[in-house]
C-alpha cells in the first residue's frame, strides 16, 4: 500500500474519520457564505428602495405652487 | 458611562466605526485561521502518530474538542455581549450576542456530530443519554431557542433583548458541560488537556490540538466579522452611511 493509499484509509477508521472532516468544513463553508448572500440581498433592497423614492419624487414635483 | 473606559471603545460602539474596524480586521483573522488551521490539521491528520488503543480513528480529536470548546466560548461571549445589551443597551451588543448565536450553533452541531461518529467505532454506539453529550445537545437547543426566540418578534430590538435574557439564563449550562465529567460517571472520557496541571496527551498531539483551537478562536473573529457588519447594514439601512455603502457598491 503506498503512503498516500495509508493516509486515506485512516487505519481502517477512514468510514468515521473523513465524514467528521467533511461536515467540519461543510458547516464552516455555509457558515461563512450565509453572511455574504444576506449582504448582498441587503443592499440590493435598499437600492431598489432608494430608485423607487427617487423616481416618486420626480413624477410630483415639490409641493410649492410652480405656476402662478 | 464611567471614565476609565477609553475614548476609543465609545467611538467602537457606534454602528459605522465598527463596520470600518470589522472590515478591516476580518481578512486578517481569516488569513490566520486558515494558516493555522492547515498546520494544525496537517500535525494532526499526517505528523501525529496513531493512538495505541484507538488507531487513526481518534484523529477525530483534532476537530471534535476545538469545536467543543468553541461552543462554550461562543456562549460565554454571547451571555456577556447579553449582559451588557440588556444594561447599558448597547446595540453593538445586541448584535454581537444575536450573531453570535449562529457561530455557536454551528460548533455545538459539528460537535455533536463528530462526537457520534468518533463514538460509533470506540463505544459503540452513535449516541447514549450520558451527562457530558446531553448538556452539550442542551447547549445546542439553547443556541437554537436564542436563534429562534429573537426572529419571532416584529421589532429586531425587542427579539434581541427577549432572546439576550434567554441566553442569561442558560448560561448555568456552561459549567454544567464542563464540570458534567466530573459530577456523572458516564461513558464520555475526563479531561485530558488541563490548564492547571499537567496534561494527560502527548506533545505530538497536542501541539495540533492547540493550533486547530486557536485557528477556531479567529475563525470565530472573521465570522462574527462578517455577521456583524452584514447585520448592521440591515438594522441601519435608513442611515446616509449604509446609503452611501450601497451606491458605492451598484457598481460591483
Amino acid at each position: 500500500m503506498s503512503a498516500l493509499q495509508h493516509f486515506f484509509a485512516m487505519g481502517g477508521y477512514a468510514a468515521y474519520v473523513w465524514p467528521a472532516y467533511a461536515l467540519f468544513f461543510a458547516v464552516l463553508v455555509a457558515d461563512t457564505v450565509a453572511p455574504r448572500l444576506r449582504r448582498r440581498r441587503v443592499l440590493t433592497e435598499l437600492r431598489a428602495r432608494l430608485a423607487r423614492q427617487s423616481a416618486r419624487q420626480e413624477r410630483k414635483p415639490p409641493s410649492t405652487p410652480a405656476s402662478p | 458611562m464611567s471614565s476609565w473606559i477609553p475614548l476609543w471603545l465609545h467611538k467602537l460602539g457606534s454602528p459605522p466605526t465598527f463596520y470600518r474596524f470589522a472590515g478591516t480586521l476580518q481578512p486578517w483573522a481569516t488569513a490566520l485561521a486558515l494558516l493555522l488551521g492547515v498546520v494544525g490539521l496537517y500535525g494532526g491528520l499526517v505528523l501525529a502518530p496513531a493512538d495505541y488503543q484507538q488507531g487513526d480513528a481518534y484523529r477525530i480529536i483534532f476537530i471534535h474538542v476545538p469545536s467543543a470548546w468553541m461552543s462554550m466560548f461562543i456562549y460565554g461571549v454571547m451571555g456577556v455581549a447579553s449582559f451588557i445589551a440588556l444594561v447599558w443597551r448597547i446595540k453593538l451588543a445586541e448584535v454581537v450576542a444575536m450573531e453570535s448565536a449562529p457561530i455557536g450553533a454551528a460548533f455545538t452541531f459539528i460537535t455533536l456530530v463528530t462526537g457520534s461518529l468518533w463514538g460509533k467505532p470506540m463505544w459503540g454506539t452513535w449516541w447514549t443519554w450520558d451527562a457530558r453529550l446531553t448538556s452539550e445537545l442542551v447547549l445546542l437547543f439553547l443556541f437554537l431557542g436564542v436563534i429562534g426566540l429573537y426572529h419571532a418578534f416584529e421589532d429586531r430590538r425587542q427579539g434581541a433583548r427577549a432572546a439576550a435574557f434567554l441566553a442569561i439564563i442558560g448560561i448555568i449550562n456552561v459549567p454544567i458541560v464542563h464540570f458534567s465529567v466530573n459530577w456523572w460517571n458516564t461513558l464520555h472520557q475526563g479531561s485530558t488537556v488541563n490548564v492547571f496541571g499537567p496534561s494527560k496527551i502527548s506533545g505530538a498531539m497536542l501541539w495540533p490540538l492547540l493550533t486547530v483551537t486557536l485557528a477556531t478562536k479567529f475563525y470565530y473573529v472573521a465570522s462574527l466579522c462578517r455577521r456583524a457588519r452584514t447585520d448592521l447594514l440591515d438594522l441601519e439601512s435608513g442611515k446616509d452611511w449604509v446609503r452611501r455603502i450601497a451606491e458605492d457598491e451598484a457598481g460591483r
